[in-house]
């Protein structure tokens, strides 16, 4: 449960908790995602097949993996643009190490470990030396980028090991779900719990806040930073890894624009972009709603030219309702106040 | 006089067009044809004026705080525009085709500025949004086709290849909106007042200025001038598929930061962009040539923009040291 700062006179446990749960953003981005599931079966044929579930789920798997710090990042306020290069330069390095010889398992940790240093150089630029990490991210983006086309050029490595594609391909046995969200479900309870129910995850709410605010409060804000950075380009080549062995291919120019949909997704779950606020479960819901509309409407013979339309579209509706429902809040907020004061005053004895 | 050319070398824009310069004497030392060649010389001019003009729409919007992500997808479908505009409309003038890319960019940009002003949302969600919604509707409006050089006039055409006392047209055309750009942020009060939102909102707002207004002229500016991009895009490529400007935001972006306009707002100046667009584009054409294959160029770029905010965060860490050790002296 996320914790809401409420600055009127409704003290925070006026209405029973189900009440509360269901007027979040995240009940909102669940309740949308139930909706356009339950439209998309009705009217879209072939939408109920396990391959559409199957084909949905290993398309946004990276997505998902990668969402996950990235909710932690932008809850304290900053941002990381640079996953997409990651994922790219990952996939790069994993090819060339299987090519020099290595065996697959030691190739990816060796690509995860490269990813680490990617997100290590971003924290230390953002938390040492003290830079926006919007700019920081945005040089970052093209230098990781960079890096991976130039070490491969436009040439692919192709020829990894078979067990090993057969194996990121691989559904959970009996079910149409990808092997791949196995991982993904143990992080996510682990980053779920790290994020809702540690001191960790609270002090980057804190950090979000107000970083002097928690500074004071004996809050390693640097640390905290630089940690969920590191964290974020090691998962980053997670899902490189994941996504050269599920396409068969590593290429530098692999997941080019991933960025964008991942932080589109992230704020369409409800994370605010001023820091502060969010809740995994709702990002989850947001990877799941644009992966399924987009999946609905590609199976409904839309093109992928209005998919993007509309995920455009949803996303900037989806920022201007917060803001404009968090501006209405605080305006009622602000007349129940002054209607209380003047109560009180008119109860003073004069 | 001393002071004025003090002030020029102490300037962050000096820095910058030092390194182009030596790009480009590098260049001209392993090969002379770099520029002293008559394609080298036309390109060395003609390959940054299009990112020129983008950059410097970037830098209005930046100094006022904010971001345009979506003018690369702005200047893919100004650029479609103009193919579509010569195809459906012909004999059409050519001025009108420019105008109605101008126009189309700055309704965009509009669009942009009004939803960053109005709802308070910051621009770099807003027009991450608008980036996806533009370039959905230029692929949409595409399709599967494309513009080709013999569906546009060659009096247009020649617009985007031809030269004046060997300097071409497009290099001229952003060189005076460099210049129109530069005197309005300079010298207009609507450009201070730019400056001034940019370093402090709130103090802006409390002080009167017309926050609002100002934001969205930035955003009218960026994508105006994104248009305009746009149409002679089509008139330098002759090709125009839904793929156009993609990848721009980034080199815009990177070439108004690499020039010193300050991501946090508030300082830079287009002349900094301008010079920042190019030597990016300067160095993609150097780097086969000292011996780099160009697939490194985006890596090259990468450092630039970190090393040029570290350079930036360094000498505003030491400009606040001396002016508070001269406070202690002064007292």
């Amino acid at each position: 449960m996320t914790t809401t700062l409420v600055t009127g006179v409704t003290p925070p446990h006026a209405h029973p908790f189900w009440r509360r749960a269901l007027l979040t953003r995240e009940a909102a981005v669940i309740g949308l995602l139930a909706i356009v599931i339950v439209v998309a079966l009705a009217v879209v044929p072939n939408f109920d097949s396990p391959l559409t579930v199957t084909y949905m789920l290993r398309e946004i798997a990276p997505i998902l993996l990668i969402a996950l710090p990235m909710t932690l990042i932008i809850i304290t306020e900053e941002i990381d643009l640079s996953v997409a290069s990651v994922v790219g330069l990952s996939s790069v390095l994993t090819g060339m190490f299987v090519q020099a010889g290595l065996p697959l398992p030691v190739a990816a940790v060796l690509a995860i470990a490269g990813g680490a240093v990617c997100g290590a150089i971003n924290g230390f630029l953002v938390t040492v030396v003290g830079l926006p990490s919007l700019a920081v991210t945005i040089g970052s983006l093209a230098l990781f980028r960079g890096i991976a086309v130039g070490l491969l050029g436009t040439a692919a490595v192709t020829d990894f090991p078979e067990f090993w594609t057969d194996l990121a391909k691989a559904n959970i046995p009996g079910t149409p779900i990808p092997g791949v969200m196995i991982p993904f479900l143990v992080l996510a309870i682990v980053f779920a719990v790290v994020l809702h129910a540690t001191p960790f995850g609270r002090a980057l709410y804190a950090i979000g806040l107000n970083k002097e605010a928690a500074h004071f409060a004996g809050i390693d804000v640097a640390r905290s930073k630089f940690t969920l950075f590191v964290l974020s380009g090691a998962m980053a080549a997670f899902a490189g890894v994941y996504f050269t062995l599920d396409y068969g291919s590593a290429r530098g120019q692999n997941a080019m624009g991933m960025e964008l949909q991942i932080i589109a997704a992230v704020l369409l779950g409800g994370v605010s972009i001023f820091g502060g606020r969010g809740a995994l479960h709702g990002v989850i819901a947001g990877v799941l709603l644009i992966g399924t509309l987009s999946r609905a409407l590609q199976i409904a013979g839309v093109s992928s030219a209005v998919i993007n339309i509309i995920t455009g579209v949803l996303l900037i509706l989806s920022v201007i309702s917060a803001a404009v429902l968090a501006g209405a809040r605080s305006r009622r907020e602000a007349a129940l106040g002054r209607r209380r004061q003047l109560r009180e005053r008119a109860k003073l004895p004069t | 006089m001393f002071a004025a050319i003090r002030r020029v070398f102490s300037a962050r824009e000096t820095g910058i067009l030092l390194a182009a310069v030596i790009v480009i004497a590098v260049a001209t030392a392993i090969n002379p044809a770099f520029v002293f060649s008559h394609d080298g010389w036309r390109d060395l001019l003609l390959t940054p004026s299009i990112l020129v003009l983008v950059a410097i729409g970037q830098a209005f919007v930046i100094i006022t705080r904010s971001v345009d992500l979506s003018v690369g997808s702005v200047v893919g479908l100004t650029a479609y525009l103009t193919g579509r505009l010569f195809i459906d409309l012909p004999g059409i003038p050519v001025i009108v085709v420019v105008l109605c890319g101008v126009a189309l960019g700055a309704v965009l940009g509009f669009i942009n500025g009004a939803l960053v002003a109005y709802a308070r949302v910051p621009a770099l969600v807003i027009t991450l949004g608008t980036m996806y919604a533009y370039r959905g509707i230029n692929v949409w409006w595409t399709g599967g086709d494309r513009v080709n050089a013999s569906d546009m006039p060659a009096s247009f055409r020649g617009l985007g290849t031809g030269q004046i006392l060997s300097i071409p047209f497009l290099t001229i055309i952003a060189a005076g909106v460099l210049v129109a750009a530069a005197w309005y942020l300079r010298n207009q009060r609507a450009g201070r007042e730019m400056y001034a939102i940019g370093s402090d909102p709130a103090a802006a707002n409390l002080y009167g200025l017309p926050v609002t207004r100002r934001v969205i002229t930035a955003f009218v500016m960026s994508g105006a001038l994104a248009g305009l991009a746009g149409v002679l895009y089509a008139a330098r490529y002759g090709t125009v598929s839904s793929n156009a400007g993609f990848g721009w935001e980034f080199q815009a972006i990177g070439a108004a930061v690499i020039g010193g306009v300050a991501i946090a707002g508030g300082l830079g100046t287009v002349w900094g962009a301008a010079i920042g667009a190019f030597l990016l584009l300067t160095i993609n054409r150097a780097l086969p040539i000292i011996g780099i294959a160009d697939f490194w160029q985006q890596a090259v770029v990468g450092a630039l923009i970190i090393g040029a905010i570290v350079l930036d965060r360094v000498l505003a860490v030491r400009r606040h040291r001396r002016l508070a050790a001269e406070r202690e002296v002064s007292r």
